[in-house]
């Protein structure tokens, strides 16, 4: 089972995010900011991370910075936003994320985000 | 619903688009077709029903069908078709296009455009491959409403996500408000055109490709027959079909074989053994 971690400080979101998840087959890991995520990228070696963007303490595009530089295997990054504005897409791609979805989450999105990353 | 209803629609309906409806489907008769009777000043379904049975008024007919069609689509939907396009079908294409320099390609249920334009933005993506060649895409579809959408080319931001690479999404597509608008270059290269498939009066030309996903599922086996007869005869005779990954020619034609190997692709019974022997060996 493909395992997927969520990074997000809201913990609604992270629950609706767990729901589908499991809905979808995939194990769900999460983590409320971007250090924490660090940690569990470590421990878990997820297949695909969610990772929204404003978080305290280490905000998502930190946690990218350190996520690509470390040499571990890479998971996926899809970077979640409520910002739909091209430009804002365009930069976190240019900072590594490899797709973005938009928030609130929706099954058919995520489902067809993950069958192009090649995780179903 | 009384029954004399539930028959008259459905059977205008299989005659008209082809749409198969079993007893099973009353409710969505109803949940559809409700809407549009209030919209035209009937009490309800049974008044609806009751003005086409009488007076049988084009305008109306066209309305029932239009409510009746289910225009889904989504962009690079099942992705293996447009893999196999890519890296089998066009290849082939190309080589035995040549001379030419001439491709059709011809989506014969294209609703609201996602698939002639991933179609487009495939090819744009290898822009030295095609320079020079005349490729033309034709969109067709029995739904004028779909059509209207497709050339329009404008998607809301749900459309934009589903199955389409976000790579494609920024280079193809600019932004107006919460819609995301397809390019004027891709937009270029399909033509829509209203088309019922079940018509065969009108002679729409001889195509190389011919996509015909996720329509024939809605017809019965008979209807979807002289389909594939007919889509056989505006075909060349290496064309190349590609059907919805819940439909098949099995049990159902004998103009079509699926090739080995390549999900949803099939090609006209004579070429098809010599067609999956080359896809073998360039594959
Ligand atoms: C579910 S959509 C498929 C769209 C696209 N091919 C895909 O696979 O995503 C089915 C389409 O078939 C169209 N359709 C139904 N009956 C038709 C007919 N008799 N002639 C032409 N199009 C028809 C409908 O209007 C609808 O847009």
């Amino acid at each position: 089972m493909p395992t997927c971690l969520v990074v997000d400080d809201s913990k609604i979101i992270r629950k609706v995010a767990k729901r589908i998840l499991a809905e979808l087959d995939f194990e769900a890991q999460e983590a409320g900011d971007g250090s924490q995520a660090l940690a569990s990228v470590e421990q878990h070696k997820p297949d695909v991370v969610l990772l929204d963007w404003n978080m305290p303490v280490m905000d998502g595009l930190e946690f990218l910075e350190a996520l690509r530089r470390h040499d571990g295997g890479q998971p996926t990054v899809i970077f979640c936003t409520c910002n739909n504005k091209a430009e804002h897409i365009r930069k976190a791609l240019e900072a590594g994320a490899d797709d973005y979805i938009m928030k609130p989450f929706d099954r058919e999105i995520l489902l067809s985000k993950f069958e192009q990353a090649g995780l179903c | 619903m009384r029954d004399q209803d539930f028959d008259l629609l459905t059977q205008l309906l299989k005659s008209t688009s082809g749409l198969s409806l079993g007893p099973d489907k009353r409710y969505l008769l109803e949940t559809r077709l409700t809407p549009l009777a209030l919209k035209n000043g009937f009490d309800g379904f049974d008044a609806l029903a009751d003005e086409i049975r009488f007076k049988r008024p084009q305008a109306l007919i066209d309305d029932v069908v239009e409510a009746m069609t289910t225009n889904e689509s989504f962009f690079f939907r099942d992705s293996t078709p447009f893999d196999i396009l890519k890296n089998q079908v066009l290849p082939k294409m190309l080589a035995s296009r040549g001379g030419k320099k001439k491709l059709k390609i011809w989506c014969g249920a294209a609703s609201t455009g996602q698939e002639p334009y991933s179609i487009a933005m495939m090819m744009a993506e290898d822009p030295a491959r095609w320079a020079g060649w005349d490729v033309q895409i034709l969109a067709t579809d029995i739904s004028k409403d779909a059509l209207k959408k497709g050339e329009e080319g404008s998607y809301s931001q749900f459309e934009v996500q589903r199955g389409l690479p976000v790579e494609l999404m920024l280079k193809y597509f600019r932004q107006e408000g919460e819609r995301w608008i397809i390019s004027d270059d891709i937009k270029r290269r399909v033509t829509f055109k209203p088309y019922n498939l079940l018509d065969t009066s009108v002679a729409i030309g001889k195509f190389d490709i011919v996509f015909l996903r996720n329509v024939l599922i809605y017809f019965d086996t008979p209807t979807k027959s002289a389909v594939f007869e007919k889509v056989r005869n505006v075909m060349e005779k290496d064309g190349a079909l590609f059907l919805g990954a819940a439909e098949t020619v099995l049990g159902v034609t004998e103009e079509f074989r699926s090739i080995k190997g390549l999900r949803g692709l099939y090609m006209p019974t004579e070429y098809a053994q010599e067609a999956s022997l080359s896809f073998a060996a360039a594959g």
